[in-house]
Parts: C-alpha cells; structure tokens; sequence
C-alpha cells in the first residue's frame, strides 16, 4: 500500500499519526472488552479466572482494523482528489452492464427464468424463505421512496406493515372478507394512515422526524397490544385464510409455492411501478426536496403536497404486504411489528443504495437471505447488522449500488432518453 | 426617478417591515419595479438585501407592510403577504440564491426540469401509465429546459452532476432553473459573485438578453461595475431603510450613499 519510495516527510507524519491513533483505539478497546474478555466468573464454583491472553488478541486486533481502515481511507481520498471534479458522473460496473441493451434483457430474462423456476428446483422450505426474501424487496422499495428518494427520515414504517396486516385480519375476522379484496384495502388504509402521519410531521426534518416517526411506530404497536376489544390483544389473530386460487383447494406445499409465484409477481409490479415514479415529474420533485427543501419551494414545487404523497405511496406498499404476511403465516400479532422490522427495512435500504432499486434488492437479499443460510451465527445478528451499517457509513455512504442519474443525448432538436430504466 | 418607462409598476412594495427580535432587518421600505426594467439593490453587507427577498419570495413573513405583483399581460394584481413561497413563485416571480443552492446530486438538466414543476400537471397516475398527456408533457419539459440551458451557455454539460459544476456555471445554471418556472419577474441575488472578468461579461449579456426577452430584472450586487452598467435604476438600502434611488447617474453622486459606504461625511 505504501512502498519506501512513497515515505515524504507529508507521508510519515500521516503515518506517525495513523499509528498513534490506532494505538488509542486499541487501548479504548482493550478498555472497553476488559470485562468480558479477561474476566470470567464461574458462579457456580464461585472463582473468577483471569484471561490474560485474551488482552493481547484484542489489542492487536484492534489495531490492525483500524490502520487498516484508516489506509483505506487515505487511499480513497487521495484517488477522490485525484479524479477532481473533471470526472463525469461515473457508473458503477454494474450499471455499465446493465446499460447495454445487449446484456440487460438477456440478463433479467435468465434472472425471471431462475426466479420462476425455483421452486421447482428447491424445496419448499427453501421457497418460503425467498418468498420472505421478496416481501422485504417489496417493503425496501416502498420505504425507498420515503427515505432514499424524498429523503424522509421514517423510523416507524413498520406500523403500515401492520396496518395491512391488521386490516385482512380484523376484515376477515368481522366480515369474512377474502384475500384478494382485503389487498387492496390493506394498501389503501396504509397509505391513508402514511398521509395522516404526514400532515403532523410536514415541519419536521432529519433527526426531528426520525423521532416522531419512530414513536408513531410505537404507537401503532401499543394500540393492537392494548386494545383488547378491537385487536384482541396480544394474543393476536388467528386462522386467517390463505389466498385463494378461483376456489381451489390447494395443500400446504401448495399454498406456499402459490405465494412465493404471487409474490413474484408483487415484486415486478412494485419495481415497474416505483421505477416509473422516480422517472417521473412527481419522482423529480422528491429528489429535489432531498437535496434543498428551500430552494424546492422556491422554483414552484409544493413542499406540503409531494411530501404526502411521498408517504401516501410509500406506505402503501407495507400496506399490501402486511395483508401478505398475514395471509402467509395466518397468525398476527403485535409482537411481529416492533422497532426491529423497520429497523431491518431502512438497513436494506440503506445497505443497498438510498434511491436505487437494484440497490434495495440487493440488500434485501443479502440482508433476508444470509440469516436464514447462516443459522450458526445467528447470536450475533444485532452485532453483524450494525458493524455492516458502520462500515458502510464509513466506506460506502452512498451503499452497495448507487443511484444514478438518467442521461439524455441531444440531437439537434430531439432528445433520447439513455438508460431508459432501471431495470 | 422620472424613467421613460412609467407605466404600471410589476412589483410594488410599500412600507415593508420586518423584524428578527429586537433586530429592525427592513424598515419601511418602499420601491418598485417596471416592466422590463433592470433595477440593482445594492447597501453594504448587512443592510438587510437578502432579506428583502425572503421576504419578497414567502420565505419570511414580513411584520408589516404590503407587496403588491401585477402580472404585465393580465394586469391582474396580487398581494404577496402571507402566499407560500411555491405560489409567489406560480404567480410569476422567481429567485437566485447568494449561497447557491442547486439540487447537486442532480443532473444540469433536471435542475432546471425541477423549475418547469409548476408549469406542467401529471401526477401519480401519469406517472405510472404514462399516457400520451403525460409523455408529451415530459418531452416538452426536457425540450423547454434544453433551450434554456442553451441560452444559459450550459448545453454541453446537461448530464453533468450540478453539484460538479465549476462556480460561475453553477451561478448560471441557479438563473435557468430559475427562468424555467416563466417569470416576468427575475430576482438575482449576487449572480456575479466570485466570477473573473470574463465569466463577469458573459453574465452581463445574459441578463441583457434576458430582458430583451421581456423579463423585468431586480437583482442584488456589489461590483458597482456592473450596477452602474446594466441597470436602470438604483436602489439603495443601509440599515434596512432606502436611503436613495434614481439613475447610475444619480446615485453615483449622492451624498447618502457615499457616507453609507464609507462610513464618514465626506465634503
Ligand atoms: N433569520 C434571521 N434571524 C435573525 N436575523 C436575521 C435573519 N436573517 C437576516 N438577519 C439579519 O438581518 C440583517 C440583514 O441581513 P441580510 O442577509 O439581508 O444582509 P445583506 O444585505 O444581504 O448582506 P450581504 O451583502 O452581506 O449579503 C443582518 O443583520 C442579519 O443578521
Ligand atoms: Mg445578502
């Protein structure tokens, strides 16, 4: 990384630096890990043991990471500002793929191909796990358009989730209502509830909203959990039906595959629809309210307006999939909406790439899929999740595929719009 | 004072008042501006310019004091009090920053299709089916905001991330974002700050052609070159008050405005 020619005296105080911060860490962390660590109590035989080696583990360990992050990090500066700002908006290798019409239909057919054929090709077991896998695209993409697009910091999503789920359950419960008529009212109510949310919170911004929202969630969660006579509580609702096929009496394996195909097809039409949205006049504005709220107002665009239907639209989508997820496991209850699920949805947004819809299936693969297929090291779940989303921060705020913007080539007086799509 | 071109003022402002606490930043003010008129705000820095047009664009709501805007094919007037700034801007009056503030992770292009908003109609159900209302709509807005940015001298950078944009093109991508929401009333704050010489001219003939084309022109600025060059008429604010206006001329010579600027009785 830095080889002896490289050493100017700039270099070494950098260097001199580097190693004494990293040494400071090292230290804290040493500090910080003391307890568990080194020591341990064994209460049964009432000693305490002391680990002495383990210090030594740490503290080099720790040390190692964090020069090593911060090489990294000398190295992207030093490649940033030597691209200056000369550099036309770069692509990602993925995008350069993706543009050329030569790879990019033969692509999403063979990926279509591989997604239909599934579960033919596994198990069941392993087909409900993608259909969980596709749900949370779906929900990505949705809180997307909140979060990554309009840039609406909403910790508290989850409470749509429910509200579609609720919605079939309680529907179902009082009026037997089927399946296929409760999906769309599941989406509706939630995104009517993403609209009465919004008219409270149009002031508010960044960290301000984050709260409100969270603490919205929260509400939402308190309700169906207290409110015995109307959510029954929380011991929940059961025997909630399966979606139906034209009446068809269908197995359990059956149903399960049934749902993995309807939720391919959710997972099409959610990125058919949010793709044209974010190409679209309104998707623009809410890019535009991302970057400066002020001079957004100021060129015409109505700030209270698109706001709301940026919450509108994006609840809808938890809506539909709340009405899903009860249909899937026939059981809800309170305990499936905590702060948690947001918190893994706005992870897969972030983790995949504020505004990009690759971006959020990508981390919803990775962040649904690696769990299930890693059960050992499912004990330090919480731990992964946040070392991934700090890192990320660190090394790659903008997440694992960017958003880009589309590009126009003018020909005298006509426009061609390049990459058409983004997908 | 007496200009050639006395005829309904566009913008009228009277008695304008506004205050931040115990802090008096406008005090009375009264002005107006004409059709196709240049008129340059100018005062040292604090004398309250910039806050004359937060107030003027919704952004602060003035304590006191009433803007009237006429449009100048209708004649229809309006009173600006209390609007939102989007709807001051819908009537026909549109800004520039001082601290630039372009939507920098967006294209040169859809800058200026963000300004172009207000001007076209599909909403979420265009959006999504794309019907021939809604992409004949988006090809207009894409021509429309092409034209303005090559009139802009921006036409070979359209896919260019704004935020990458050297300065003084930022400063005139701010102006064609702006002209893309069809004002008849542009308001300029600063636009020649941190230019050299040159990008200075270019800007020059741009504003003059921009009036040419019909648009009445108010604009903040402190390269008295500039002023004294470009416009019609002076404005002069110290302390949030008006303390003179007329001609390049005239203001040259007032006594007022020299003492405002440099601080002593001269003479
Ligand atoms: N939001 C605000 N709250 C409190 N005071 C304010 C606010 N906005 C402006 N002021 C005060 O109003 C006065 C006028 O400020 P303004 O920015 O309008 O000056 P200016 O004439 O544009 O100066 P410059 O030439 O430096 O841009 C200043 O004293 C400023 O501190
Ligand atoms: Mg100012």
């Amino acid at each position: 990384m830095i080889t002896a020619k490289e050493l100017t005296p700039i270099n070494k105080k950098i260097i001199c630096k580097a190693l004494k911060r990293s040494l400071l860490i090292s230290l804290w962390f040493v500090f910080l890990t003391f307890p568990i660590m080194v020591i341990k109590v064994n209460p049964i035989e009432r000693t305490v043991s002391w680990r002495w080696g383990n210090i030594a583990y740490v503290a080099i360990g720790s040390f190692v990471i964090s020069l090593l992050a911060k090489a990294w990090l000398v190295r992207k500066e030093r490649a940033a500002a030597a691209k200056t700002a000369a550099c036309p908006t770069r692509a990602s290798i993925f995008h350069n793929i993706l543009q050329r019409p030569g790879c990019r239909y033969p692509l999403a057919a063979l990926l279509l191909g591989v997604a239909l054929a599934f579960p033919h090709l596994f198990s069941t077991y392993q087909a409900n796990i993608m259909t969980t896998a596709l749900m949370y695209i779906v929900l990505g993409l949705g809180l997307n358009i909140v979060v990554g697009v309009a840039g609406l910091l909403d910790l508290g999503y989850v409470a749509f989730y429910a509200i579609g789920a609720y919605s079939y359950a309680l529907l179902n419960l009082h009026f037997h209502l089927g399946f296929w008529a409760a999906l769309p009212i599941g989406g509706l109510l939630a995104a009517l509830f993403g609209v009465l949310l919004g008219f409270p919170v149009l002031r508010l911004r960044g960290d301000y909203l984050a709260i409100v929202t969270l603490g919205f969630g929260e509400i939402i969660r308190l309700i169906l959990e207290n409110w015995n006579a109307f959510s029954k509580g929380p011991s929940g609702i059961s025997n909630i039906p399966r979606p139906g096929f034209f009446g068809l009496e269908m197995s359990l394996d059956q149903a399960m595959i049934y749902m993995y195909y309807l939720m391919i097809g959710l997972v099409l039409l959610a990125i058919f629809v949010v793709n044209r949205l974010q190409h679209s006049r309104l998707g623009r504005a809410w890019l535009a309210l991302r970057e400066d709220e002020i001079a957004c107002q100021a060129m015409g665009i109505d700030k209270t307006r698109i706001k709301l239907t940026a919450f509108a639209l994006g609840a809808f989508w938890a809506g539909l999939i709340g009405v899903i997820f009860a249909a899937k496991t026939t059981f809800v209850n309170p305990a499936s909406f905590t702060f948690m699920e947001s918190a893994i949805i706005l992870a897969i947004v972030v983790l995949g790439g504020m505004g990009s819809i690759i971006g959020v299936i990508c981390g919803a693969l990775i962040l649904i899929l690696l769990p299930e297929y890693l059960r050992a090291l499912s004990e330090y779940r919480m731990l992964a999740f946040g070392a991934i989303l700090v890192a990320m921060m660190i090394f790659k705020p903008e997440g694992l595929i960017a958003g880009v913007r589309r590009t126009y080539c003018f020909q005298g007086r006509k426009s061609t719009a390049a990459l058409q799509d983004d997908e | 004072m007496m200009n050639k071109r006395m005829n309904k003022p566009i913008l009228n402002v009277s008695g304008l008042t506004i205050d931040f606490g115990g802090i008096r930043a406008l005090d009375h003010l009264d002005f107006d501006v004409q059709v196709t008129e240049i008129v340059a705000l100018i005062g040292p820095n604090g004398a309250g310019k910039t806050t004359l047009f937060n107030c003027l664009t919704g952004i602060y709501r003035p304590t006191d004091g009433e803007i009237l805007l006429a449009c100048p094919k209708t004649g229809q007037q309006t009173r600006l009090n209390g609007l939102k700034p989007n709807k001051i801007t819908e009537r026909g009056m549109a800004r520039t920053f001082q601290n630039i503030r372009l939507f920098s992770r967006m294209t040169v292009l859809e800058n200026v299709m963000i300004g172009r908003h207000c001007r076209t109609h599909s909403l979420i159900l265009g959006a999504i089916f794309r019907n021939r209302k809604t992409r004949e709509e988006e090809q207009e807005t894409i021509h429309k905001s092409y034209e303005i940015l090559e009139k802009v001298g921006l036409a070979g950078q359209v896919n260019e991330l704004a935020g990458n944009l050297s300065y003084g093109a930022q400063r005139r991508l701010e102006i064609g974002r702006a002209l893309a929401t069809e004002p008849f009333l542009l308001l300029l704050d600063e636009p020649a700050a941190g230019m050299n010489p040159q990008e200075t001219a270019v800007l020059v003939a741009l504003i003059r052609q921009i009036r040419d084309e019909g648009h009445a022109i108010l604009l903040i600025e402190h390269d008295m070159k500039l002023v004294m060059t470009l416009s019609d008429r002076v404005v002069v604010m110290d302390y949030g008050k008006k303390i003179a206006q007329g001609t390049p001329d005239q203001i040259r010579g007032n006594r007022d405005v020299i003492k405002a600027y440099l601080g002593e009785d001269v003479g």
